[in-house]
């Protein structure tokens, strides 16, 4: 199975080897765990056509991935479409433009179904009876639903100021929603001392290195679909980091197996300028990251002022030549309706920070324009709709008269001349 | 000072969570906790010197790269806490 594919953690500082159980920290200089494949193994088992072969989901890629059986959560997540965006092209001034559409990932709308999949799947290999995590909203949704589905009790922690829709949509599944009085910091770092003491799988502190792969996913997807094809530049939001290395991580490991051959690839980090300090210490040519106290941007699913991945995605940002860019709360919503208008995809606030900052890196020559561009939009916009509410006008309200619907249509005819 | 120590380090502690520990800022702090526990700076130091990456330390409850680092100044009512940077999101 998987096990000869994947046999340790490995510390990503020190690289000293770990067994692959539910631990996440270095023991000498607590960098963080990551899970360490045989590439040369896998090379020689997969190939791009036993891939295509492959279930209908992200577990095509399943000998990158680190479970040792059959995935037993989430099975049927991720293979999102990616949409060619032409109407957006045109709108932000580049020639191609594609969309890797999570809005639509199943079950919970968003990315995270693909690192919930995977965290889960080992967690049972593990034995946990209880799954929980911090989170900033998505990722509370996606163990809810998953958890239930596997018939896993979970408890989920959540900034008690989250939207309303994220709060409804993780409550619905029966899960045990905690809401802290605090930043996402906060919860994060009370999650980290509730693993310790109760012994629970949190998907993103002790389970965090299996968890953390299955964004790779959203990778292998975009070049698969692509045509076995890595694109020239990704723009991937950033609230920890996590997605935006492992997407770069999802490219160099294909090379690496022998899937597409070696190609420059740029990597371009978003963020809200309201919560930025990756991208602060993109632009100030460091990547010593000074933590923000106060996130204060409608983006709160990127609201992590301290994120874990935030010196590995500047080093990966440089390391591909990508740049990085924040952008204002209403460039965020411009961002939301101007994707909605042109493409039909109704993203949340963490979309409209990546559609804000591609139209941003394009107008300031970052990104030239006649290089394929991927977005990765990461959740659904139905679950931040408090973001665009006052935002998007009203309906004309008429009588169910025909004379009123003509006097209707011809005014906004003449308004429009 | 009281300076609290994570479980992976309590082994050079002989098992304290708790120890004390003297110094005008940081970094003579660590100085005199590796004095007085050999083998833990370079735990918490990387071989520049500086703080590793993934170690935080807290005086009162604030991160001390939120105040100068290993040049905060501290004084002995002060809690100093040593805690791995947590990963999230």
């Amino acid at each position: 199975m998987n096990q000869e594919f994947f046999s340790n953690l490995k510390c990503r500082e020190c690289g000293r080897l770990y067994p692959k159980k539910a631990i996440h920290v270095c023991e000498f200089d607590f960098g963080p765990l990551e899970a360490a494949y045989d590439y040369d193994k896998i090379k020689r088992h997969i190939s791009r056509k036993s891939i295509e072969s492959g279930p209908h989901s992200m577990w095509r890629y399943r000998e990158l991935l680190p479970v040792d059986g059959n995935p037993t959560v989430g099975v049927q997540v991720g293979y999102t479409p990616l949409v060619k965006a032409d109407r957006l092209a045109r709108a932000i001034g580049v020639k191609d433009v594609y969309v890797k559409n999570d809005t639509v990932n199943y079950p919970t709308l968003s990315f995270k179904d693909r690192v919930v999949s995977v965290a889960l799947s080992r967690a049972r290999e593990l034995n946990f009876q209880i799954v929980a995590c911090a989170s900033t909203g998505n990722l509370a949704n996606s163990v809810a639903a998953n958890a239930a589905s596997a018939g896993l009790k979970s408890y989920v922690l959540i900034p008690a100021d989250l939207e309303q829709n994220k709060v409804l949509n993780s409550l619905v599944y029966g899960t045990n929603v905690i809401g802290i009085k605090g930043p996402y910091d906060q919860v994060n770092r009370l999650c980290s001392e509730i693993a310790g003491k109760y012994g629970w799988g949190f998907v993103n502190v002790n389970l965090r290195p299996y968890y953390a792969e299955g964004s790779k996913t959203m990778g292998f997807e975009i070049l698969e679909q692509l045509g076995w094809k890595i694109p020239k530049h990704t723009i991937v939001c950033m609230a920890s980091g996590s997605l935006l290395t492992k997407i770069a991580k999802a490219y160099t490991e294909s090379i690496q197996v022998g899937l597409v051959d070696e190609t420059p690839f740029h990597i371009h980090g978003a963020q809200a300028t309201g919560c930025s300090p990756i991208s602060t210490a993109f632009k100030n040519g460091t990547d010593l990251i000074k933590p923000v106290a106060k996130p204060q941007t409608i983006a709160k699913s990127l609201s992590i002022g301290t994120p874990a991945d935030g010196y590995y995605a500047v080093n990966t940002m440089r390391q591909t030549g990508g740049s990085c860019e924040d952008v204002t709360d209403e460039e965020i919503i411009d961002g939301i309706k101007l994707l909605a208008e042109t493409e039909g995809i109704f993203a949340e606030t963490a979309g409209g920070v990546t559609v804000a900052t591609a139209r941003k890196l394009v107008s300031l020559g970052k990104i030239p324009t006649h290089e394929g561009l991927v977005l990765c939009i990461t959740g659904h916009g139905l679950k931040t709709s408090e973001a665009v509410a006052n935002h998007l006008g009203h309906p004309r309200i008429i009588q169910p008269s025909l004379r009123e619907f003509d006097e209707l249509i011809s005014s906004e005819a003449a308004a429009a001349a | 000072m009281q300076v609290s120590i994570p479980t992976p380090l309590r082994n050079l502690t002989g098992n304290q969570e708790l120890v004390t520990a003297t110094g005008i800022t940081i970094g003579t702090l660590l100085a005199d906790l590796e004095k007085q526990f050999p083998g833990i700076g370079e735990r918490l130091l990387d071989d520049k010197g500086q703080v590793r990456r993934f170690v935080n330390i807290y005086v009162n409850g604030e991160d001390i790269r939120f105040l100068q680092d290993k040049e905060t100044s501290i004084k002995d009512s002060d809690e100093v806490s040593i805690v791995p940077a947590i990963a999230g999101g």
